[in-house]
């Protein structure tokens, strides 16, 4: 961006503030790069964070066993006892929900994260190295992401039984590796020839100390912002196979098979919450991490389009 | 350029076989036996045996997928051990299924994100804007099945205004056929949407800053004619690549929307499948699914080279 | 989809011909931008006229406001965070205020603009045609065939080869000489009565510049059409303008017909840049005259006359108000407290040689630019990066002659 006091700067930096003023002229609009994430980004990350806490505390809280059915109190709406209410078998929502987030949870960061140092680190090794690494590397991920990752997932969970927690975490890793893979890759060729790599190649530095120092730190909000996304779909994902039954096996509970209890058997009509608490759930948890995100991508000016 | 279109070409029929050879992998490295599945009770040490030899089970994994592909070259892809109907005809039935319900939803969904996404991005941040991507944004958090969930509660049950569950063919009149296939593809539509708009819009706000558009501003010519005329089609890149992925992946991924809504699509097929552990269904249905896809993405580069003059010299 | 017939114009213009008043009267123009460093004055009270078959160049540094002078007139300029005044009539109509249906009545068929770079303002993905017919159909409303021949010509009359052939092609196919002749064409397709070449060679090879400013001129004569021609350099401006403005710091500083800007420079501003073209008569390794310091941020003006940084001539007076607009002679008007070749201006020259101010001993030779240490009150100066006005040395000169007498 060229210097506010010089012409060309104030008509780039005054073009596309705020609100428009009607005229059906269009207006550019200029990213500013404002330091600091933004209240948005960390109110999101706030809620992530206490979701995060709350599942991995869950057997700590003193929540009623998701699992004791209470027939007493069933299909009961939000009250004291029940902050959610509870389903047609007597079991608090609320309590089902916590626990049902942590296969969720699990799922989504833990698959990411596996993917993301895998994926990361050959993506940073191929960016960097290029030449024969590159190449194959690169025609490898290229052949993996030619077969639908949705299908073999799909095959493989269904047939790889009984399915845990453990597997099917390791099969998003592994499907979700090339993605991540070449979106690291990409962003490392456009910091590979810059001058500070050179710089720091003249000086004589190791090809791990530029990664981790030169390239990691600028690798890093780019990765970060593809990881989020990848959460989100993968909690998707997960929900969707556990919705038609196809995530891990019962009972441990899932959203997913939640809001498949809640549809099922006319529930719907009678007690739709059981169906919609986990829905709100999901909801809230897939826009933050959206948010989050978006935020990194735009503070740190990350091209989506550019893989 | 013919010559770039050879080069994909082959590059595709490459990636073909390769996908071939997984899908007959997924099936065939995985734990499980068919044989116990399709015996049922009649399940002995010795029947089993006796079926593994029949079906060609016992033969090396090369030799089992050269019988196999040789026999897809014939149009044979087998015969499936739970509704004994052969794997080409439920994939005659799925495919189309499919077609329809990808084409309905898609057309939807450009229907409103083409239009939402021009009128923002004239107007960034103004109201328009910024309910438009503020709702995208939602539409993108909310999963397939919830909206479709949800679709079916207020609209089929409440309302009675579609039927809930169940596909009509057109054979049996498009009226009724429509009405089976609206609500789920406006589920599938819902996530195109928003990703179609949000990609179309940022494009087009990054085109709308160059100076050919001043230009043709310049030449006194009107808002509607510069962002249709000039504007769309060389923001249309981003969107094309995301529709031709996302388009090329709904033939599995609408299996959600299919089993909800009873549609017997090639997901709902393959599920169906998976559970029974009818394998050859299971292959021949991943094998076409997987094709299409590959085919599709395809297709999308080749348009680019149509799309953008530039890249024809390349 | 369906190109629309001319529409009614909501304005009536009249034939050129039949004109008494100038074909362009621009008073106290203002082009404001509202920024968070505060508000930018990019045109800061532009007062020119422009009579039909005439051309008026505009010559300034970049970040002088020459640019936004071209869109502000033409009204181009996105209304957002922009503060616009002043009085624009053009052929009898005064185009401050119109909305935006009305400009665009203007737009095109009474006006137009040349952009800068060909490779920007040409749309990559739509071919030469529809490029130049897209505004004879839809402005002029010429049905298809009328309007391809129309542009076959149009073509032809801008001097490229094969026009036919070049309809066809799309903007990168073509080499950047032939490019900036589709512009040229595109600009002159519906006949305007006006024409702003907003620095149509920049980047152009001098042999290419020579002959696409003289395709303007001879164009220009054939139509009677007025024209503005803005630039960075003296040169182009030299002997086909038959006027300039020379603009600093969003203000036009002197303007003068041709003539009498060479012959009798009054403001220093103007003298500098003269002085800094390099001389083709000059021995080899002659240093070159360039002005010390860099063009104020129009964001924070300084008080006074806002060439006082970095003028050989300035006093006290200079920095703390700001010089009235004065006549020399007809057509010369400039703002300057000691000019050039006056007596209170060779005595405040003389005084800050004297002195020791570093532009004065600049300006004089005395010390070469390079030696200098930062001028007080500028805020960043590199002293070797002076800002000579000049391109390339000989640009614009057809005879290779020198700018001085006035040609």
């Amino acid at each position: 961006m060229a210097e506010i006091g010089t012409v060309a700067g104030a008509v780039e930096h005054a073009r596309g503030f705020e609100s428009l003023q009607g005229l059906a002229e269009p207006a550019p609009v200029v990213v500013e790069h404002r330091s600091g994430l933004g209240a948005v980004f960390w109110i999101c990350f706030a809620w992530v964070a206490l979701m995060m806490l709350l599942a991995i505390f869950a057997s700590l809280l003193p929540l009623t066993n998701p699992d004791y059915q209470n027939y007493a109190v069933v299909n009961t709406g939000p009250s004291l006892h029940h902050l959610l209410g509870t389903d047609d078998l007597g079991r608090d929502l609320l309590s089902r929900i916590i626990f049902g987030s942590r296969v969720s949870f699990v799922i989504g960061f833990a698959s990411v994260g596996i993917a993301l140092l895998c994926g990361g680190a050959l993506g940073l090794l191929a960016g960097y190295r290029g030449g024969w690494t590159d190449n194959i590397l690169n025609a490898g991920s290229l052949v993996i992401l030619a077969f639908p990752a949705l299908l073999a997932i799909l095959v493989i969970e269904a047939f790889w039984l009984p399915r845990t927690l453990l597997k099917l975490t390791i099969i998003f890793a592994v499907a979700g590796t090339p993605s991540l893979f070449r979106v690291i890759r990409a962003t490392t060729l456009s910091f590979a020839n810059r001058e500070f790599v050179v710089a720091a190649r003249t000086m004589g530095a190791t090809t791990w100390r530029i990664l981790f120092r030169e390239l990691l730190p600028n690798v890093v909000p780019a990765a970060v912002s593809f990881a989020l996304i990848g959460v989100a779909v993968a909690i998707i994902l997960e929900g969707s196979l556990a919705f038609l039954g196809l995530s891990v096996s019962l009972p441990t509970a899932s959203l997913g098979n939640i809001i498949n209890e809640g549809v099922t058997n006319n529930l719907l009509q009678v007690n739709p919450i059981i169906a919609l608490w986990p829905s709100i759930y999901i909801f809230l948890l897939l826009v933050a991490l959206n948010l989050m995100a978006d935020r990194l991508r735009s503070r740190f000016d990350v091209r989506a389009g550019n893989l | 350029m013919t010559r770039y279109i050879g080069a994909r070409v082959v590059q595709l029929i490459v990636i073909i076989f390769f996908i071939s050879v997984v899908a007959f992998l997924l099936v065939h490295l995985l734990p499980g036996d068919p044989t116990v599945s399709i015996l049922g009770p009649n399940d002995t040490v010795q029947a089993r045996a006796e079926l593994l030899r029949q079906l060609g089970l016992n033969k090396p994994l090369p030799v089992q997928y050269w019988t196999w592909i040789s026999n897809v070259f014939h149009g044979n892809l087998g015969i499936s051990f739970l509704t004994h109907q052969t794997v080409s005809n439920a994939i005659g039935v799925a495919f189309p299924i499919d077609l329809e319900l990808i084409i309905v939803s898609q057309l939807m969904a450009f229907l409103v994100s083409v239009p939402l996404a021009l009128a923002a991005a004239l107007r960034p941040n103004a109201i328009l804007d910024r309910v438009a991507t503020t709702s995208t944004y939602g539409m993108l958090a909310i999963p397939t099945f919830v909206v479709a969930v949800v679709l079916v509660l207020v609209v089929a049950v409440k309302i009675h205004l579609f039927p809930a569950t169940g596909y009509n063919p057109i054979a049996q009149g498009i009226g009724p056929n429509l009405r089976s296939v609206l609500l789920p593809s406006i589920s599938l539509a819902l996530g195109s949407v928003a990703i179609y708009y949000r990609l179309l819009r940022a494009d087009l706000i990054a085109t709308l800053q160059e100076d050919f558009i001043t230009m043709a501003r310049a030449k006194g010519l009107s808002t509607r004619y510069i962002m249709l005329r000039h504007a769309l089609r060389p923001s249309s890149f981003a969107l094309l690549a995301g529709a031709g992925l996302s388009i090329g992946s709904l033939f599995t991924g609408a299996f959600v929307v299919e089993l909800l809504f009873q549609l017997p699509g090639i997901g709902f097929q393959l599920i169906a499948a998976i559970n029974s552990r009818d394998y050859l269904v299971v292959q021949g249905m991943a094998l076409v699914a997987a094709i299409a896809y590959v085919v599709i993405n395809f297709g999308v580069d080749v348009l680019f080279t149509f799309l953008d003059p530039r890249v024809r010299r390349g | 989809m369906s190109l629309r017939r001319q529409r009614t114009p909501h304005l009536e213009f009249a034939d050129a011909s039949e004109l008494e008043e100038p074909l362009l009267d621009v008073q106290d123009l203002r082009t404001a931008f509202r920024t968070t460093r505060g508000l930018v004055r990019a045109n800061d009270g532009i007062s020119f006229t422009l009579d039909r078959g005439k051309t008026l160049g505009v010559v300034g540094e970049s970040g002088s406001g020459k640019t936004v002078l071209t869109r502000s007139v033409m009204g181009l300029l996105p209304n957002v965070n922009l503060e616009r005044s002043g009085s624009v009539r053009f052929a009898g109509h005064e185009l401050m205020g119109l909305t935006p249906a009305q400009l665009r009545d203007v737009w095109g068929t009474q006006m137009s603009v040349i952009f800068q770079d060909p490779m920007t303002a040409l749309n990559p993905v739509v071919r030469v045609e529809r490029q130049l017919t897209e505004s004879l159909r839809i402005r002029l409303g010429l049905d298809r065939r009328a309007a391809h021949d129309t542009a076959v010509a149009l073509l032809t009359s801008v001097g490229i080869p094969a026009p036919e052939q070049r309809m066809r092609n799309y903007p990168h196919e073509l080499s950047g000489g032939m490019r900036q002749r589709v512009m040229i064409a595109i600009a002159l397709a519906c006949g305007p009565k006006l024409v702003l070449a907003d620095e149509p060679t920049t980047g152009l090879d001098v042999t290419l510049q020579a002959q696409i400013l003289d395709l303007l001129g001879t164009l220009q004569r054939e139509r009677s059409m007025g024209m503005i021609l803005v630039t960075h350099d003296l040169g182009v401006v030299a002997n086909r303008a038959d006027d300039i403005a020379v603009m600093y710091a969003g203000r036009i500083v002197e303007q003068a017909p041709t003539k009498d800007l060479f012959s009798h420079t009054r403001m220093p501003y103007t003298e500098a840049l003269l002085r800094s073209i390099p001389r083709l008569t000059e021995p080899s390794h002659t240093r070159l005259r360039a002005i010390p310091g860099r063009p104020p941020d129009l964001a924070a003006l300084p008080p006074g006359c806002p060439f006082a940084p970095r003028c050989p001539y300035a006093q006290d007076r200079c920095r703390v108000e700001d010089p009235p607009s004065r006549t020399a002679g007809a057509g010369h008007r400039f703002s300057c407290w000691f000019p050039v070749g006056s007596p209170e201006g060779d005595d405040a020259l003389a005084r800050n040689v004297a002195a020791g101010v570093p532009a004065a001993l600049a300006f004089t030779g005395a010390v070469p630019v390079g030696a200098l240490s930062p001028v007080p009150g500028v805020s960043a100066v590199s002293p070797d990066v002076g800002t000579p006005a000049v391109g390339t040395p000989g640009v614009g000169q057809p005879g290779g002659g020198t700018i001085e007498g006035g040609g």
